[in-house]
């Protein structure tokens, strides 16, 4: 059984006007199946409103399903009595760093979370080191968030998630706002937490290089889950890609622009390194 | 006609002990109907410098003039340079309040003077423009995802008609085929009416593919200001810096370390594979 198990999941979004009338419904989710391994690193991409955060959203159970179900580590978030486990296996982090921020020293903003779910005092603080060690940011611990880069500041969100020992971490365009080193920053450190602590990642992007070496990537559209599969098979498939509004990595369309030229190059290259071997072998 | 910056510097919070210096003795000269892009790190003073040129923002010394005219000069209309320079915001979330999104598309329009009707139908034209989803028209702001408020911003702005618009990360969060939309639509705006464009990006891909000139900013001030091949010649130096080159660029000059005579500064999609077969032929 997977840390997560979306079965034919739906969310539903009442708009209502002044009076509290319903004047629209939106299906923001629309029967998603979902089957998560935990350890596994999954992308998740689709065009802006196909329900990628709607979805997240219910991971850590910020929103409840309007039907169909959604077990995180085996729990039925709709179950009012899993909240508090749910919030502890599954952490977010999201797009603009500065929301997220909110004591004055970085240590106790990581501290926050795990005072939040009833840690005791001593084991917040080795907890706090831990998380702060593991992202890179311990020299840091006593500065003032607000100094921080970008991406510093999406490294100490995400070691305030980290700090609550989640089994999983969802990440919803965390690189939005970032420089080229701080995409690169957030994205390896991503990748660390998932090989040498085994967390479950969920990363959702609209950069298509940020998700090359995910063991599945999943395309939305519309609320449905469209397409699946390895970042290899799915960056072979340029058209249906663009299709869906979405694209593939710089290399990836000049490999294939070269390919469609009349060139020997093979589908799915996704490096420059591969690109490389491919044009001078 | 042009956007001039004569020595400007500026230091939030002065006098708190807190000081932090953005920007450093800035001269730029900015010519009418430019293609504009402002890149650097986070904290490198792009923001700061861009709510300079709609006078969102006073220099603590130096000064800017607009077309000739100093805007720090008492009688300045500094209300009117507001809307003549238009600013879409880095985080849509700051300039969304109104009810509807169509309410807030129309209020710039209504604050410049326009009646009920005419600034109704700018707010439809930009809308459309934007390509925001109709359904949505009446919601909330608060109600939409994040490339829905992104639209919705750079609507509000582009109603204005302003002569000059300057967008800071207007990318950030629109999918990929939003951001070829939008940087299209700006690009279209630019050739066919002329107004000058500032844009500031994290995306060196977007900038090589859209602008003509590129602004690097370093500590306050610009260290780099040329054409995209000219800039990202320096690949190495805007590493250094927390940048990089797009992409392709990286391939050329692999190619060419490797003896290959492909010109290494190419910088995109389309000039790299122009290059890879004028080398490689038809292998
Ligand atoms: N709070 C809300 N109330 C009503 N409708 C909403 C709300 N939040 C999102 N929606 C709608 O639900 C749909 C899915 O939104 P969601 O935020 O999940 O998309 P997304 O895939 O994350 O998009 P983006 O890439 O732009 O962030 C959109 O059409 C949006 O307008
Ligand atoms: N309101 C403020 N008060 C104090 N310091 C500020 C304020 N806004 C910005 N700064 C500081 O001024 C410097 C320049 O910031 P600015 O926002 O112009 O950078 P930027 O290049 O736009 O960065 P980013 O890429 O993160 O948007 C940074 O050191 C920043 O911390
Ligand atoms: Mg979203
Ligand atoms: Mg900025």
């Amino acid at each position: 059984m997977g840390i997560i198990e979306a079965k034919d999941l739906v969310h539903e979004y009442y708009r209502r006007d002044e009076e509290g009338n319903v004047e629209s419904i939106e299906t923001a989710v629309d029967h998603v199946n979902l089957s998560v391994q935990p350890g596994q690193f999954i992308s998740i991409l689709g065009h802006n409103g196909s329900g990628k955060s709607t979805l997240a959203k219910h991971i850590n159970a910020l929103l409840l399903p309007t039907e169909g179900t959604l077990l995180v580590d085996g729990k039925d978030t709709s179950v009012e009595a899993n909240e508090l486990s749910i919030r502890k296996n599954a952490g977010m982090v999201f797009q603009n760093p500065d929301n997220q921020i909110i004591a004055s020293v970085v240590e106790e903003d990581v501290g926050f979370g795990p005072e939040n779910i009833g840690v005791p005092t001593e084991e917040i603080w080795t907890r706090v080191e831990k998380a702060l060690k593991s992202v890179g940011m311990w020299e840091y611990r006593t500065h003032s968030p607000n100094r921080l880069s970008g991406g510093q500041k999406q490294r100490v969100a995400i070691a305030g998630v980290m700090a609550m020992e989640p089994k999983c971490i969802i990440l919803d365009e965390p690189t939005a706002m970032l420089d080229p080193d701080g995409r690169k920053e957030v994205i390896k450190t991503a990748h660390e937490l998932n090989r040498t602590k085994g967390v479950t990642i969920i990363l959702i992007t609209h950069y298509m290089e940020e998700v090359v070496d995910s063991d599945y990537v999943y395309v939305m559209e519309k609320g449905s889950v469209v397409m699946k599969g390895t970042p290899r098979e799915i960056f072979s498939q340029v058209d249906a890609l663009k299709q869906y509004r979405l694209d593939v990595p710089q290399v990836t369309l000049l490999a294939d622009e070269l390919r469609k030229a009349g060139m020997d190059i093979p589908a799915g290259i996704l490096t420059r390194e591969e690109l490389l071997e491919a044009l001078c072998h | 006609m042009s956007l001039i910056l004569d020595h400007v510097s500026y230091t939030y919070s002065v006098g708190s002990g807190y000081e932090v210096k953005a920007l450093n003795d800035v001269n730029l000269k900015i010519e009418d109907g430019e293609f504009i892009g402002i890149i650097g790190h986070t904290g490198s003073g792009k923001s700061t410098l861009v709510q300079h040129l709609n006078g969102l923002i006073q220099a603590t010394s130096g000064t800017i003039y607009y077309n000739g005219a100093d805007i720090y000069d008492k009688d300045y209309d500094r209300k009117e340079l507001r809307t003549q320079v238009g600013m879409v915001f880095q985080y849509p979330e700051h300039q969304l309040f109104e009810t509807t999104v169509f309410e807030d598309v129309k209020y710039g329009p209504k604050n410049q003077g326009l009646d009920d009707k005419q600034a109704t139908l700018r707010a439809f034209e930009a809308l459309q423009k934007v390509k925001f989803p109709e359904e949505n028209y009446d919601a909330s702001p608060f109600e939409l995802s994040g490339g829905q408020k992104r639209r919705a911003a750079i609507a509000g702005v582009i109603a204005m008609k302003p002569a000059v618009l300057i967008l800071d990360e207007p990318t950030a969060g629109l999918d990929p085929k939003g951001r070829d939309e939008i940087l299209g639509l700006i690009r279209e705006m630019h050739d066919k009416s002329g107004i000058t464009i500032i844009l500031v990006s994290h995306s060196m891909e977007d900038v090589a593919n859209y602008v003509d000139r590129i602004i690097v900013m370093e500590k306050g001030a610009p260290l780099f200001d040329g054409a995209p091949r000219e800039v990202f010649a320096n690949y190495k130096k805007l590493e250094e810096i927390g940048l990089a080159a797009p992409q392709v660029t990286y391939l050329m000059h692999d190619l060419y370390d490797q003896g290959y005579p492909v010109d290494p500064q190419a910088t995109t999609v389309e000039e790299a594979k122009q290059e890879i077969l004028r080398v490689f032929g038809n292998r």
